[in-house]
């Protein structure tokens, strides 16, 4: 006996909206197996990782500031995966949309005006979207594989924001802390409530997420994405230009991506540190498929990502587990997830030896 | 010439890593699968090669838990996108974050534990040899293991039955399986080798070039190796010029960092990387030659129609 994959007539309704459920639950069970080989409490372990977080009204709050930048990113990339291109390189672009949102940030200092907080935000996007430029060029213009390029990119980025908060960037007055000043009142995005935690950048994400979700069914632009991802051909016959799509979709992705990386400096820190980001480009990119590339499955998506990671902070305060357990989660995850999307595009038929077929 | 044999020494060392990930890769890739789990692969084999190092106080057991640990993670990947037909570039990511993810939590005891490197095989006599007798053969085991892999892989795929079957499955599977040719088994093999090879190459890492362990210690050599298939067109050879030529920018920007020339070190350390960017752009350019080997199932998963 032995499995096999059967092509379904038509994709599966039910396993659409049924796989992330089915790999969410299969996470939480292979979560309460190592658990045990931990020697901690299955019950214990995953009300740490998976519950505790939203269990109190500030870390509820951070769960949201965490979902944003994922979400933000992810919405970018579901576009790029859609049209099947893969930009991997968001964790670049976030980076280099806080290093150039928070350079102007830092030269305004303390400049008061209402403009100032709008031309950061431009100069983020504006970064990211230039460092997503470069992989769509020499993808539309040289055919160069955008997977690597754009991942080599992010190196890149990481080591310059390094360079720049020990170098030109660096607090004068912060005793050779590699560290940045703190950015001025006018370029810090405003919290929602006094005394929360809650930004500006929250409604970016979940605005963005909302808006998406309206127009991509909805919109010319968004039936040329899914066209071009589903049916280069068709996509060719309909006179849908390839090469211009690539561009679109990267620069979209990457400037949301700077937009997130200068919402996190601006909104939730507040200055340029050597490290911005617990690694939210890449786990975007869990979160774009466990959302399965649609707006409002990536907000459910980002949360669940985001819990996560709070969750990750906490066992590691009160079980003592190291942090990266909860990277292993969420790798699991999306095997999960994947192993489940070929449930909606196949069967599973249990096959006796063949003797005639 | 007394500092050129330092730095030749240096540059082997540098090099090795990513030659026994790229060549691993290659056989992968001429299957017909794109496995982008090389940094997961690699970061896997580092860290189980030194735990195992350390625990028997063996380096040859480390070598080997290290490739083993590699192709039990590339097990995953081949489960995923051979038996369930998964995106395999989606797979491959999953891979490689969740390879980092694993690894961080079994090094977590392991930092800052230190362990002496791998024995140099020497040859008695020709060890002695003034410069050729270092460089040529005074390196440990894994070093000519990289070259053997390369001579190994080339007379596989050129001469070899198997070989021909594996370059038909890479090139056309459904033509493959019409033949009767074990499409699945092929792949199975392939992507199991493939992450063998990134272990030895995250072994030679953590047991050998640094020796020690450290978080994400690959750096993105596993992302490089990818690179270096495509650099080397699928040819086994030319992986060894791609993998000595990136091994040589490594070497050279440590030694640019350390003459205290007044280059920032991060920009140093990102020449690898831009090389990488560059390299890519130049090959792909020639679209005939980097085209003339390109298995051309590449990345389509297979499902055997009826």
């Amino acid at each position: 006996m032995r499995l096999e994959l059967e092509r379904r007539g038509e994709q599966s309704r039910v396993m659409t909206v049924l796989s992330p459920v089915i790999a969410i639950g299969l996470t939480l069970v292979a979560g309460a197996i190592l658990f045990l080989l931990a020697g901690i409490h299955p019950a214990e372990g995953i009300y740490t990782y998976f519950i505790s977080p939203v269990t109190t009204a500030y870390s509820a709050q951070e769960v949201l500031v965490k979902a944003s930048p994922l979400i933000l990113i992810a919405l970018g990339l579901s576009l790029c995966f859609q049209a099947n291109v893969w930009n991997i390189g968001a964790e670049g672009q976030y980076t280099l949309g806080a290093i150039l949102g928070g350079w102007l940030a830092l030269a305004f200092g303390n400049f008061s005006s209402p403009l100032v907080l709008p031309a950061v935000l431009v100069a983020g996007i504006a970064g990211g979207l230039l460092w997503a430029a470069i992989p769509a060029l020499l993808k539309t213009v040289f055919r160069t594989n955008e997977i690597l390029t754009s991942l080599m990119l992010t190196y890149v980025a990481l080591l310059l924001l390094d360079y720049l908060v020990r170098g030109p960037l660096r607090d004068p007055a912060g005793f050779n802390f590699p560290e940045s000043a703190l950015f001025g009142p006018s370029a810090v995005l405003p919290t929602l409530a006094s005394g929360g935690r809650l930004h500006l950048g929250v409604l970016f994400a979940f605005g963005l997420a909302i808006i998406m979700a309206f127009a991509m069914p909805t919109t010319l632009k968004g039936f040329q994405i899914r066209t071009i991802g589903q049916a280069p051909k068709a996509a060719r016959f309909a006179g849908f230009g390839t090469n211009g799509m690539i561009l679109f979709v990267f620069l979209v992705s990457g400037g949301l991506a700077g937009l997130a990386g200068i919402s996190e400096v601006s909104g939730t820190i507040g200055q340029l540190l050597p490290v911005i980001s617990p690694g939210y480009g890449f786990t975007a990119i869990i979160v774009a498929f466990l959302g399965r590339l649609n707006p409002i499955g990536i907000v459910f998506a980002g949360l669940i990502m985001s819990i996560s990671f709070i969750g990750g902070e906490a066992a590691q305060i009160r079980l003592g587990l190291p942090i990266d357990v909860a990277k292993v989660f969420q790798g699991f995850l999306l095997f999960f997830i994947l192993a489940c999307d070929t449930l909606i595009y196949y069967r599973l038929r249990l096959l006796k030896p063949r003797a005639a077929t | 010439m007394g500092w050129l044999e330092p730095l030749l020494l240096t540059i082997i060392t540098a090099s090795t890593p990513l030659l026994l990930a790229a060549i691993g890769e290659l056989v992968a890739e001429r299957s017909g699968v794109l496995n982008l789990g090389v940094e997961g692969m690699m970061i896997m084999g580092a860290v189980c090669a030194f735990a195992v190092a350390v625990q028997t106080d063996n380096g040859f057991l480390g070598v080997i838990a290290g490739a083993l640990a590699g192709a039990g993670l590339s097990l995953i990947f081949a489960v995923l996108t051979v038996s369930m037909a998964t995106n395999q570039v989606a797979t491959g990511l999953a891979l490689t974050l969740f390879g980092i993810g694993v690894s961080g939590v079994i090094g977590d005891g392991y930092v800052g534990v230190d362990r002496s490197p791998l024995p140099r095989l020497d040859v008695p006599g020709l060890t002695d040899l003034p410069f050729i007798g270092p460089v040529l053969f005074g390196q440990d085991a894994l070093v000519y293991l990289s070259f053997a892999l390369v001579i190994g892989v080339t007379w596989f795929l050129r001469r070899s039955r198997a070989g021909l079957t594996l370059r038909a499955v890479g090139d056309n599977h459904h033509s493959a399986h019409s033949l009767g040719l074990p499409v699945v088994r092929a792949r199975y093999l392939a992507i199991l080798f493939g992450g063998a090879c990134a272990g030895l190459g995250g072994a030679y890492l953590s047991l050998s070039y640094t020796p020690f362990w450290v978080e994400e210690m690959t750096a993105g050599r596993g992302w490089i190796a990818l690179a270096l298939v495509v650099f080397a067109s699928w040819i086994p050879w030319r992986a060894i010029v791609g993998a000595y030529l990136f091994g040589t920018i490594t070497i050279l920007q440590f030694h640019a960092q350390g003459a205290g020339i007044g280059i920032p070190s991060q920009l140093m350390s990102s020449l690898p990387y831009l090389a990488t960017i560059l390299v890519l752009v130049i090959i792909s350019y020639e679209r005939t030659r980097a085209r003339a080997n390109t298995p051309l199932c590449l990345g389509i998963p297979f499902v055997a129609d009826r």
